[in-house]
């Protein structure tokens, strides 16, 4: 059992969950409410890395991440390092991969809350802060748990992406998908059978302790 | 208002004098609305209502009832026009003045209540609490949930509440912010018929305890007619009339009002003269009017309205009061018993619009009444409605160039 490899991949899943979360929020909130010019282009570039095969987006973060590529140069004359081959090279490439993941299932949450009870709450009193706080964000709660849940579990099985930015350096970008890959390559099958049943083990707590979450509401919509 | 004679001065004068109070020239603690753009909802509103009246805004669906409801509590922003309440500028077009609804301090129920789902009873009426420290708002709520009658309700959520409950819920959240105006759309579409009488009848007595002003927006006549002290009509964003509900049924501004508040029996005629006197020229017919002639020139054309009421049914074979009072003659065309109430439609040969009135059933049967049958009405002087400012209903009619006929009593026929 690659220890090393899960560790990577809980690291990249939990991180990706975190900083995802207020991108998701904010994307997923402005999409479901707001009405702008361009509204349709940023909803279909959100959705493009559902239907892109992840080599195809791989190879293109990849190119992006280059140092020749401004991207890339940007990033170096940030920072001093390069992006690809390194554990924040296959972060990045995660989020982009990931966030229709995170936006979806929160801008369909904002988009079921009657745009009468927030006015409602402004009526009551309560700043817009206040009713994001207190009224939105309770109500979007299942669709900010299922967000989180499908994005770690995205993740954690994420492949294409990972191996095209980040190669499969050990303690650095050996994700638990990857190492399963390299054991079958090696005829390790049974050390491949270990570790997919930890990767199968895990998404499956993942599911559950999220699903259980979302489940607590003891209010239905009257 | 004093008499039908003075209404059409009396309602122009309504409708103008509102502009003003617009301006607050009025009373201070009451709401003063005027918003007028051109689109892409229309309006061109001007009402006011007084702490402690109800006014209701009547109209049909599209009428603009609930968007000037919404421009009220600030979830609108109209392109012209003043709001006022309290005292204080709410809205202000041409000063770009816009208090966020957070700053009016309106009470508004909405159609479907908007009750935020998660919270209970009680949190949601805690939620409009903020204005008090934090320790008293529990109470606070409990307080008014019992004040609308719910008390021991206040752990429920939402979706395990009755329509009427969560109707109350509503209005204890809108009033627990203690708020400069209520504001109520359709507040009783979403209940059943017996549920809404009681909510009615609590929000009678409830009036009694606020001196706020109240917006009621319905489109049940019925309801607006028992609950408000004023009706304010609107068609297309337009507001036509406001009056108290007796005033406008029997004095409708215009046939355009008439038939938006449903009520039938508006006709066209034309002011004609003689050195006997003046009257009104209906078809063959030519009717005394007790007041408004006077200030018509002849040959004016004007749209009436008479009031179901008013109509008298002569009696077969035995003369009876007032049927020497514009007798007319026309044929049953329609006959709806409603219980004990029937109610009949009149054709006449000379105009299209039927003349429509109710009288007890068992009178319709001893006289006879059936499909078919010529009979003869009074239309009661008093009763007639002179509409001089408005478009006749219909041109045509009044044009038949009609000798003097002496009206011909058929009564004792």
């Amino acid at each position: 059992m690659d220890w090393t490899a899960l560790s990577v991949s809980l690291r990249l899943s939990a991180l990706t969950c975190l900083l995802l979360l207020p991108v998701g929020l904010w994307l997923g909130r402005a999409l479901a409410l707001s009405r702008f010019r361009g509204r349709a282009l940023c909803e279909a570039l959100v959705a493009l890395p559902l239907v892109m095969p992840p080599t195809v987006l791989g190879f293109y973060l990849m190119q992006a991440f280059g140092v020749q590529a401004p991207f890339g140069a940007f990033w170096q004359s940030l920072t001093g390092g390069g992006l690809n081959f390194t554990f924040t090279g296959i972060l990045l490439a995660s989020l982009v991969a990931n966030l229709p993941f995170a936006v979806q299932p929160i801008q369909r949450a904002f988009e079921t809350i009657p745009p009468n009870l927030r006015e409602a709450a402004w009526c009551s009193g309560l700043s817009a802060s206040q009713t994001l706080w207190r009224i939105e964000l309770p109500l979007v709660w299942p669709g900010l748990v299922s967000a989180l849940a499908l994005t770690f579990a995205h993740t954690l099985g994420e492949f294409g992406v990972i191996l095209m930015v980040g190669g499969a350096i050990d303690g650095e970008t050996r994700t638990l998908a990857i190492a399963i890959y390299d054991r079958v390559q090696a005829f390790d099958e049974s050390g491949a059978a270990v570790m997919s049943a930890m990767l199968l083990l895990v998404s499956f707590l993942t599911i559950g302790v999220v699903y259980g979450l979302a489940g607590r509401r003891r209010w239905r919509r009257g | 208002m004093g008499s039908p004679g003075d209404a059409g001065g009396a309602v122009a004068e309504s409708n103008r004098g509102v502009r003003p109070e617009a301006n607050g020239q009025r009373d201070r603690s009451g709401l003063a609305v005027s918003l007028h753009q051109p689109g892409p909802i229309p309006l061109a509103a001007d009402f006011h209502c007084e702490a402690g009246e109800l006014l209701a805004l009547v109209g049909p669906s599209g009428s603009g009832k609930t968007t000037l409801l919404r421009a009220i509590a600030g979830l609108y922003r109209p392109a012209g026009g003043v709001i006022r309440c309290a005292g204080e500028t709410w809205f202000d077009a041409a000063a770009g003045r816009s208090l966020r609804p957070q700053q009016r301090r309106v009470g508004l129920v909405f159609q479907d209540y908007a009750l935020f789902p998660h919270l209970t009873a009680r949190g949601n009426v805690m939620v409009a609490l903020d204005h008090l420290p934090a320790a008293e708002r529990r109470l606070a709520a409990e307080q008014w949930l019992a004040r609308v009658r719910l008390d021991g309700l206040a752990d429920r959520h939402p979706a395990a509440l009755s329509g009427g409950q969560r109707q109350r819920v509503a209005l204890a959240r809108a009033l627990a912010r203690n708020p400069r105006v209520l504001l109520l759309d359709e507040p009783f579409s979403a209940v059943d018929q017996v549920t809404r009488r009681r909510l009615q009848r609590e929000l009678a007595l409830l009036r009694d305890e606020i001196r706020i002003p109240i917006v009621l927006v319905t489109h049940d006549l019925d309801e607006a007619a028992a609950l408000a002290d004023r009706l304010c009509v609107l068609h297309a964003g337009r507001s036509l009339q406001q009056a108290p509900a007796e005033e406008l049924f029997r004095w409708p501004a215009s046939p355009a009002v008439a038939r938006l508040l449903d009520r039938h029996n508006v006709f066209a005629g034309r002011v004609a003269d003689d050195s006997s006197g003046r009257w009104l020229q209906w078809g063959p017919w030519r009717l005394e009017v007790t007041h408004g002639l006077e200030r018509l020139s002849p040959g004016q054309r004007v749209s009436w309205y008479l009031p179901p009421s008013d109509v008298v049914l002569h009696r077969r074979g035995r003369p009876s009061r007032g049927e020497r009072e514009n007798p007319v003659q026309g044929r049953v065309v329609e006959m709806a018993v409603l219980g004990g109430i029937t109610f009949v439609a009149l054709a006449f040969d000379h105009c299209d619009d039927t003349l429509r009135f109710e009288l007890p059933t068992h009178a319709a049967r001893r006289n006879g009444l059936a499909q078919g049958e010529r009979v003869s009405v009074s239309l009661l002087a008093a009763g007639i409605h002179l509409m001089p400012g408005a478009r006749p209903v219909d041109d045509e009619p009044v044009d038949i160039d009609l000798p003097d006929i002496k009206p011909v009593d058929l009564s004792d026929r």
